[in-house]
């Protein structure tokens, strides 16, 4: 590649592009910002798989994920310690994730982890609170939020245990016209 | 590269455990334990999901280490069958929600697994062939990759895209998303018919005024240059290659013996057929993705999850967009707590039938309007373009420009009256632009119609004239025409025939061009100038501008996404007669891009209400297919109906365009060719062939209603889950048991009876207990599962361990012959429970 510094091995870009949806010129895009977020901390060269993990404050901070009232969940789910550490392979599997081309079974899975807030596989009605709390910003009373979350969990509970799993998630998002289209990030 | 040599060299002959671990301890030295366990559990996780490959492979391992030459077939088949296992690991592993480690961790041992085995598939005499299958596969995906590559690389405006993604949601990009494709379409049409038919023509034919076609006719020569002229398309531009009657008949040009007119022929058809493919292979595409339809069954739910668009990232925008949820969120909520009752629906209904009658007007106005402004230009143009004022001129093009920006305001205005809910206004409203907009086309059209059999009859006038025109030139020398010299005359000089194509042509590119001007004034003085006025009146102004009445203008999608079918239409019906249409389509879309992605970051304002036309992105991709097949059909029709002109034009000469394929098929092709050709187009053929296509799309549709069906099914079955299938089992089990048991009972009292008959005191005893025996089971059918762990208490554990599956199991078991031996202790048990 002339005299261009090697920031990954062909090895690690048919690595990458295998177990991702994206492109060679997509995985430098993301190193690069990966990079820019901490020049310091982490190294252009990632031939021999430096372990670096950037905090969730910075993750946040993108441009990206700055307005998305869900941003500390999407970089908790895919951290490995649930903290929100991202490294760099967390990083390129989140945007793989939500990115155009991933598929909506990929999609609804990780959409289901990130509203699931106590992490107890199931969305509960905290969960389902919190979510729409984030989502207007506190501005509907709480007679109206209980409201909207019960029947929001009468029109999707299918096993009448008051609570959604992932298969009454599933089933209701299969249904739904704008999910692939609004549960996406573009890099 | 040092890492990948390493792993090479570790591979053969060392165990996968081993190896792995010391890449491990390369990897991180940190967290070593901890990591190590984390992978332990992992391989346990891989190994549990595929256990009868593991087996096999730790089969093979060992037998490999040992002898690597010797396995038998069984074996052979089992290890192929774990190679493709492998493979197909490899390739969905993109899809598996598992964190990036683990992906990579299972990729490479596949792929090490993948590449150890590999050589040993291919044995004797096929291993050539199968090492060498191996190769090029590798190599084909190799090139596939690099393929992908360099298109991503390729795609222009990605950033800007993404600038107006977060600025302004995913509906707005959508446009410019659609817009890009188009785009793409339209680069490849321009390169079949600048490659195929405007360069070979240009380089390769003759020369301009060398013949009557090609030059500008001496009456117009003056003005010829004229930039009005020009702009116009007449002049200069209507002789060149922009048009179709510049074409020269020539069967084969140049030294490459290029076949002109076939090219143009087969590029024509070629745009269209290139068409229907991209758009149908689209729709196929997203037809997968219909969740399907929208109901109305998850509003709530719908709300909560989706309605928060992930790719906005400006303060503004999200500021914008909580405020819609949350107004979203309240009505919802109102229309939940009060049933809204439809007070006084005949009045609804009466206004909905006033309006579509209002609409029906309009467009009714609107086809005449049209019809009566082609007419007038017709007038003109027999009188002499110079004697009337640039409007006057123009009239068509302006009139159907304004009417296609003032209808759709109206149309606005008039579904007021109907108070739908707004989804079903939008469809309404895309329904009657798209109404109204075909309408125009069509009348359009028909007015051309007219035009060309105005001009056809000229040209038999013409023809007529031609023959005295050319005995007046021998008029000095009279005599048999053969043995005068042949007096050169100038190509200007000629007479020559109206050519009806190129006219069409140019209407097309009148159209195109005019319509494009009204978009961009539109624009700049729509939402550019409102804009600026909005802002800086403001200032001085008794309300607010920007909060009150005009305020910022929203950018419209689906007018914009309907205006873009419309002009590709447009392109469609008139490439045939002038190949600079893709050419010029191509410069549209540039410049279009540009300013409108900077109309819409500088003027406008997020919407407010975002409501999609339809749930799935097949609506306007539905309507692209219909636009494409109504503007094949007037195109298709000239072709086959009207002869071409006898001066102009590749086909110049012939009695149909399409006796070109004929002439081809006739002199290029060798003799069998032809007859085979022959014989393939003779009705007898054709017709049972339509037959049978029409039986296979029967076939085909009602076979894909089946496999829809039958989804539809399991989805219900995975949504009620586990549970339901047990109560259903169970349901089962006891409508089984109670049949049974009254078999049983049936056949026990007809033996009763019998035995009754034959050995009454003897059997009565047993009868007692038997009876007694059935007595207790028909009344603890209920307690039937305690009375089975009373039976075997001691051979199966209690309840509290076992899952609750194999509850109704087990308990019809003892035949009628063994009942009466463990009756009493069943009678005992049951009582000691139940006490």
């Amino acid at each position: 590649m002339g005299n261009k510094q090697t920031i990954f091995t062909d090895e690690q870009f048919e690595a990458y592009q295998d177990c991702t949806f994206f492109t060679r010129k997509e995985i430098l895009q993301l190193h690069g910002r990966f990079h820019e977020l901490a020049p310091h901390l982490v190294p252009l060269d990632y031939t021999n798989q430096p372990d670096i993990r950037l905090p969730l404050a910075l993750i946040v901070s993108m441009p990206e994920l700055k307005e998305n009232p869900f941003r500390n969940r999407i970089v908790e789910v895919f951290s490995e310690d649930g903290q929100g550490n991202l490294s760099f392979n967390d990083f390129v599997d989140m945007f793989s994730a939500l990115c155009e081309t991933a598929p909506r079974e990929l999609k609804t899975i990780y959409a289901f982890k990130i509203y699931d807030f106590n992490v107890d596989n199931f969305l509960c009605k905290e969960d389902l609170e919190k979510t729409l709390n984030r989502l207007t910003k506190g501005e509907l009373t709480p007679e109206e939020v209980n409201l909207v979350c019960s029947k929001a969990i009468e029109e999707a509970d299918l096993d009448g245990d008051s609570k959604l799993s992932f298969s009454d998630f599933e089933n209701m998002i299969s249904k739904a016209p704008d999910f692939l289209s609004t549960f996406h990030l573009r890099i | 590269m040092e890492v990948v040599g390493e792993e090479d060299g570790d591979t053969e002959g060392k165990r996968k455990n081993g190896h792995s671990k010391k890449e491990e301890k390369k990897e991180d030295n940190e967290r070593g334990e901890k990591v190590q366990k984390k992978k332990k559990n992992k391989r346990i996780e891989t190994s549990s999901e595929q256990e009868s490959s593991e087996e096999v492979e730790d089969e093979v391992e060992e037998e490999g280490e040992e002898k690597p030459e010797v396995l038998s077939p069984e074996e052979l088949e089992k290890l192929k069958e774990a190679v493709d296992e492998r493979k197909k690991r490899i390739s969905t592993l993109r899809g598996k929600p598992w964190p990036m480690r683990k992906k990579l961790l299972t990729l490479r041992e596949s792929h090490e697994f993948v590449e150890k085995y590999e050589g040993a598939l291919g044995k004797g005499k096929s291993r050539k062939l199968y090492a060498y299958k191996v190769m090029m596969l590798k190599k084909w995906m190799k090139f596939q990759r690099d393929f992908e590559n360099f298109k991503t690389a390729c795609v222009p405006w990605e950033m800007k895209i993404k600038e107006i993604e977060s600025h302004f949601g995913s509906s707005v990009a959508s446009y410019f998303i659609f817009l890009r494709w188009m785009y793409g379409i339209n680069m490849i049409l321009f390169g079949l018919t600048f490659g195929l038919v405007m360069v070979p023509e240009a380089l390769m034919g003759r020369p301009y005024g060398s013949m009557p076609r090609k030059t500008v006719p001496r009456a117009e020569e003056a003005n010829a240059m004229d930039f009005a002229v020009l702009w116009d398309f007449g002049g200069y531009a209507q002789y060149s290659v922009l048009f179709y009657g510049y074409y020269n008949s020539q069967r084969a040009i140049g030294w490459l013996k290029f076949r002109m007119p076939l090219s143009y022929f087969l590029v024509g058809v070629g745009t269209v057929a290139y068409s229907y493919m991209v758009v149908i292979r689209t729709m196929a595409r997203n037809a997968n993705e219909d969740g399907g339809g929208d109901d109305n069954s998850f509003n709530f739910s719908w709300k909560m999850f989706t309605s928060w668009d992930y790719l906005i990232g400006n303060p503004e925008t999200a500021d914008n967009k909580f405020a819609s949820i949350t107004t979203s969120f309240k009505e919802a909520i109102l229309e939940e707590q009060e049933s809204r009752k439809d007070d006084n629906i005949h009045l609804t209904r009466f206004l909905r039938v006033l309006a579509n009658f209002l609409v029906l007007c309009c467009l009714a106005g609107s086809g005449y309007l049209i019809y009566f402004v082609v007419r007038r230009s017709q007038k003109f143009a027999l009188e002499g373009l110079e004697s009337h004022s640039w409007w006057e001129r123009n009239e068509v093009n302006m009139v159907m420009s304004l009417l296609g920006m003032f209808c759709p305001m109206l149309f606005d205005v008039i579904s007021a009256l109907e108070n739908y809910h707004p989804r079903i206004a939008l469809q309404w409203q895309l329904g009657r632009i798209f109404a109204l907009f075909l309408g125009n086309l069509y009348t359009f059209i028909i007015a051309l119609m007219d035009e060309i059999n105005l001009k056809r009859e000229e040209e038999e006038v013409l023809k007529l004239n031609m023959t005295i025109w050319e005995a007046s030139l021998y008029n000095g020398t009279l005599g048999a025409n053969s043995t005068a010299p042949p007096i050169t005359v100038h190509p200007a000089d000629i007479p020559r025939g109206p050519c009806w194509e190129t006219m069409v042509g140019q209407e097309f590119v009148r159209l195109i061009v005019s319509d494009t001007m009204t978009t961009y004034i539109t624009l700049l003085i729509g939402d550019f100038l409102r804009a600026v006025l909005v802002r800086f009146l403001n200032y001085c102004w008794c309300w607010d501008l920007e909060a009150g009445f005009p305020s910022y203008s929203e950018f419209d999608v689906s007018g914009n996404v309907l205006g873009l079918i419309f002009n590709q239409g447009m392109i469609w019906m008139g490439a045939f007669y002038a190949p600079c249409l893709p050419a010029l389509n191509v410069l549209r879309l540039h410049v279009s891009m540009y300013l409108q992605c900077w109309a819409v970051m500088c003027c406008n304002v997020p919407q407010e209400r975002v409501f999609k036309a339809s749930g799935s992105n097949n609506f306007y991709m539905a309507m692209l297919l219909v636009i494409l097949f109504l503007s094949t059909l007037p195109a298709i029709y000239t072709i086959v109906t009207i002869p071409p002109s006898f001066d102009c034009g590749p086909f110049s000469g012939k009695s149909r365009m399409f006796d070109v394929i004929q002439e081809t098929l006739e002199s290029d092709f060798p003799a069998w060719f032809g007859k085979m050709f022959s014989y393939a187009s003779n009705p007898g053929l054709v017709l049972p062939f339509l037959l049978l296509m029409v039986l296979a799309i029967y076939y085909l549709q009602s076979t894909s209603k089946s496999y829809k069906q039958a989804n539809l099914e399991l989805k219900k079955k995975l949504q009620t889950g586990p549970t339901a299938d047990l109560h259903a089992a169970e349901q089962n089990e006891e409508n089984k048991k109670k049949k049974k048991m009254a078999a049983l009972k049936a056949a026990m009292d007809l033996e009763e009876a019998q035995n009754a008959r034959s050995e009454a005191p003897r059997q009565q005893r047993n009868n007692n207990a038997s009876q007694q025996s059935y007595r207790d089971r028909g009344e603890k059918k209920g307690g039937e599962h305690r009375a089975h762990q009373g039976k075997s208490n001691h051979q199966i554990p209690p309840s509290a361990t076992r899952p609750p599956a194999p509850r109704g199991h087990g308990l019809p078991g003892p035949l009628p012959g063994n009942q009466r031996q463990p009756a009493p202790s069943v009678q005992r048990v049951p009582n000691s429970q139940r006490h």
